[in-house]
C-alpha cells in the first residue's frame, strides 16, 4: 500500500524561464508571522517571489478518525479543538449536522442563544486575526488592545459554560444548561462599548501611513480566482462575490435577524481588513437583536432519549434515570443517512459532512474548514510581490492551522 | 423550491418525478442521461450518483448550470462491502443558494477517477486530502503528493481496516 508519487516540494521543477540564480527558501513553521505551524516554501528572485508552496500537515491529529471511534455525543468537545479561535461556530456546525440526521427541531430560544454566542465567537475570531495582522505589519500596539476586549469575551464564555476557550456549550439537541441569570446583561454591557473600542482600533490604524501602504494593493485576489480557489467568508467578500451563508442559506432561526453583509471589489489585503472591521459592527447588531428579541422557553429538544435530563428530574423520575443511563453508556442510534451543514464562520464556510450506518457512532465526519482552501489561494495572492508582502498577505487571510490540519 | 420539499426521494424515478425543476439536474439530463446512475433526495439535500468515467465532465457541466461555488471533495470508505470507497463532492450555487452532492463509488481493485481540479482549481488540496488519507488516485492530478501525513507515510489512516490507535 505504500507509495510516494507527486513531486516533492524541494524537487519541483522551476518554473520556466528561471535561472540558476533563484533561491528556495523556507519560511516557517517557526516563524512568527505564519500563525501556528505553517511551512512556506518560497522560490525567490532576489526579493520576488517567483512561486511559494504552502506546506500544511504539522497539526494533523487524525481527529476525523478519532470522531469514528467515538459516541455523536463525545464528538462535540473534539470539534472545539479543531478551530481553537471560534470553538462555539464548530459545536454549532456539528450540532446542526447531526441534528438535521435527526431530524430535531430545536427550540427557538436555544436557537437564539446559539446565534449570539456565535456572533459573539465571530468577534473574538476577528479580534485576534486584527491584533496578530497589525503586530505582523508592526502595529504592535493593537494587539494589546484586541486582547484587552477578547478577554471580556472570554469571561463571558467562562461565565456561561464553565470553560474560556473549549467551551462545548452547545450540545446535539439544544445547550448544556441554562445561561447564567446576569448573562444579558453581562452581554450587553460589553456590546454597548464595543462599537466604541472598533473606533479605537480603527483610530490606530486606518489613519496610520505604514499600515496602509503596507496593504493597500497588496495581495490582489480577483472575484473569479476567489470562487475558482474555493476562497469563502470575509477573505472572498472582500473581492467582491456577495454570498453570505448566514444570509443567503440561513440556519439557526438568521432569517429573523437583520444586517448588512460587507463587499469590496478591491481585493487587496486593505478591503479585507475594511470588510473584516465592518463585520466586527455587524455582529454587533446582530447581537443586540438577539438580546432585544430573545424569546422564553427551553432550551433542549423534547427528545428523552437524545438529550440528557435535567438533574432534578433523574431524582425523582425512574425514566429519566434510565434515559441519562443509556444515553451516557451507549450513546443513541442516529438514522442512516449523509448530510452536509455549512455555516458562516469568523474565517468562511465551515461545513461538517456526517454519515450515519443507524448506529450510535458517526460512521465518517469530515470537517470542511475554510483555512484550507483558503491557503490555495496564497500563490495567486503573492505571486511576483515583495517577500515581505507575504507576511502581510499571510495575515490578511485570516488562517489557523489547527482548522488546516485537523 | 427543495426548501418547500420535506420528504424523502429515495431512487432516480422518484427524484426525476419529484424535482422536473431542478437546475442541476436537468443540466447533467440534458449532458448525459446514461451518467446519472442515481439520485436520492434526502433531508433537503439532493444526492446525484454520477458513473466513474464521467465524473469531471459532470462536474463542468453542473458549474456551467450554476453551481459555482466549490465545496469539498471527500471520501467514505465502505469496507468490506463493494465497491468500497464512495466520493462526495459538494458545491454550492451562489445564485440558486443551494447546495448539491454529487457521490461516485469506485471500486477497491483499481481505487482511481479523473480530478476536477481542471474545472475547480481549489478542489487541488481536497483531492490531495482523500489520496493522503484514502489512498484513491486522481487521473490528471497537477501533484498528487501526501499533504496531511508525511511523505514516507505507509499506508491510508482513514481507510476502515486503518486501526484507530496502536500498532498496525
Amino acid at each position: 500500500m505504500t507509495e510516494t508519487i507527486g513531486t516533492p516540494i524541494l524537487e519541483v521543477p522551476r518554473a520556466e524561464g528561471s535561472s540558476d540564480q533563484h533561491m528556495v527558501l523556507n519560511m516557517g513553521p517557526q516563524h512568527p508571522s505564519t500563525h501556528g505551524v505553517l511551512r512556506l516554501v518560497l522560490e525567490i528572485d532576489g526579493e520576488i517571489v517567483v512561486r511559494l508552496y504552502p506546506e500544511i500537515g504539522y497539526l494533523h491529529t487524525g481527529i476525523e478518525k478519532t470522531c469514528e471511534a467515538k459516541f455523536y455525543q463525545q464528538v462535540v468537545p473534539l470539534t472545539d479543538r479543531v478551530d481553537y479561535l471560534g470553538p462555539m461556530a464548530n459545536n454549532l456546525c456539528y450540532c446542526l449536522a447531526v441534528e438535521k440526521l435527526l431530524q430535531l427541531e430545536i427550540p427557538e430560544k436555544a436557537q437564539w442563544i446559539r446565534v449570539l454566542l456565535t456572533e459573539l465567537t465571530r468577534l473574538n475570531s476577528h479580534l485576534i486575526w486584527l491584533g496578530t495582522h497589525a503586530m505582523d505589519i508592526g502595529a504592535l500596539t493593537v494587539f494589546l488592545y484586541t486582547f484587552r476586549e477578547r478577554e471580556d469575551i472570554l469571561r463571558i464564555f467562562e461565565a456561561v459554560s464553565g470553560q474560556r476557550m473549549m467551551t462545548s456549550y452547545f450540545r446535539i439537541g439544544g445547550l448544556s444548561m441554562e445561561p447564567p441569570l446576569d448573562l444579558f446583561d453581562r452581554i450587553q454591557a460589553f456590546i454597548n462599548t464595543f462599537p466604541e473600542k472598533i473606533d479605537e482600533y480603527a483610530n490606530l490604524l486606518t489613519g496610520n501611513p505604514i499600515f496602509r501602504s503596507r496593504l493597500k494593493g497588496v495581495g490582489y485576489l480577483s472575484a473569479a480566482d476567489a470562487i475558482a480557489l474555493g476562497v469563502t467568508g470575509p477573505t472572498m467578500r472582500a473581492s467582491g462575490p456577495d454570498f453570505d451563508l448566514r444570509r443567503d442559506m440561513p440556519y439557526s432561526s438568521y432569517e429573523k435577524f437583520q444586517f448588512n453583509v460587507p463587499v469590496s471589489t478591491e481585493g487587496d489585503c486593505w478591503a479585507r481588513y475594511e470588510v473584516r472591521l465592518i463585520e466586527m459592527r455587524e455582529s454587533v447588531k446582530i447581537i443586540q437583536q438577539a438580546l432585544d428579541g430573545m424569546p422564553e422557553g427551553p432550551i433542549k429538544a423534547d427528545a428523552p432519549k437524545i438529550v440528557l435530563p435535567d438533574r432534578e428530574k433523574m431524582k425523582t423520575q425512574m425514566e429519566a434515570l434510565i434515559h441519562h443511563f443509556k444515553i451516557v453508556t451507549e450513546g443513541f442510534p442516529v438514522p442512516a443517512g449523509e448530510v452536509y451543514q455549512c455555516i458562516e464562520s469568523g474565517h468562511g464556510q465551515m461545513g461538517y459532512y456526517v454519515v450515519s450506518d443507524g448506529t450510535a457512532k458517526p460512521y465518517r465526519v469530515h470537517m470542511r474548514y475554510p483555512g484550507f482552501a483558503t491557503l490555495q489561494a496564497l500563490e495567486t495572492m503573492c505571486q511576483g510581490r515583495m517577500l515581505a508582502d507575504v507576511v502581510a498577505v499571510v495575515g490578511s487571510i485570516d488562517i489557523v492551522l489547527g482548522e488546516i490540519d485537523r | 423550491m427543495s426548501e418547500t420539499l420535506k420528504s424523502t426521494l429515495a431512487d432516480k424515478t422518484a427524484v426525476l418525478a419529484g424535482l422536473p425543476d431542478h437546475p442541476a439536474l436537468k443540466a447533467i439530463l440534458a449532458w448525459n442521461a446514461d451518467a446519472l446512475v442515481d439520485a436520492r433526495f434526502d433531508r433537503a439535500e439532493l444526492t446525484l450518483t454520477i458513473a466513474q468515467d464521467h465524473i469531471r465532465a459532470a462536474a463542468a457541466t453542473v458549474l456551467a448550470a450554476g453551481y459555482n461555488a466549490f465545496q469539498d471533495v471527500t471520501a467514505v470508505d465502505w469496507y468490506p462491502s463493494a465497491p468500497r470507497f464512495q466520493l462526495t463532492y459538494h458545491i454550492v450555487s451562489h445564485s440558486f443558494k443551494e447546495m448539491i452532492r454529487l457521490r461516485v463509488l469506485v471500486d477497491e481493485a483499481n481505487p482511481s477517477v479523473e480530478s476536477i481540479t481542471p474545472v475547480w482549481p481549489g478542489a487541488n488540496y481536497y483531492e490531495r486530502e482523500v489520496f493522503d488519507l484514502f489512498g484513491i488516485r486522481f487521473e490528471g492530478h497537477p501533484n498528487l503528493r501526501r499533504i496531511l501525513m508525511p511523505d514516507d507515510w505507509k499506508g491510508h489512516p482513514l481507510r476502515k481496516d486503518y486501526p484507530v490507535e496502536g500498532y498496525r
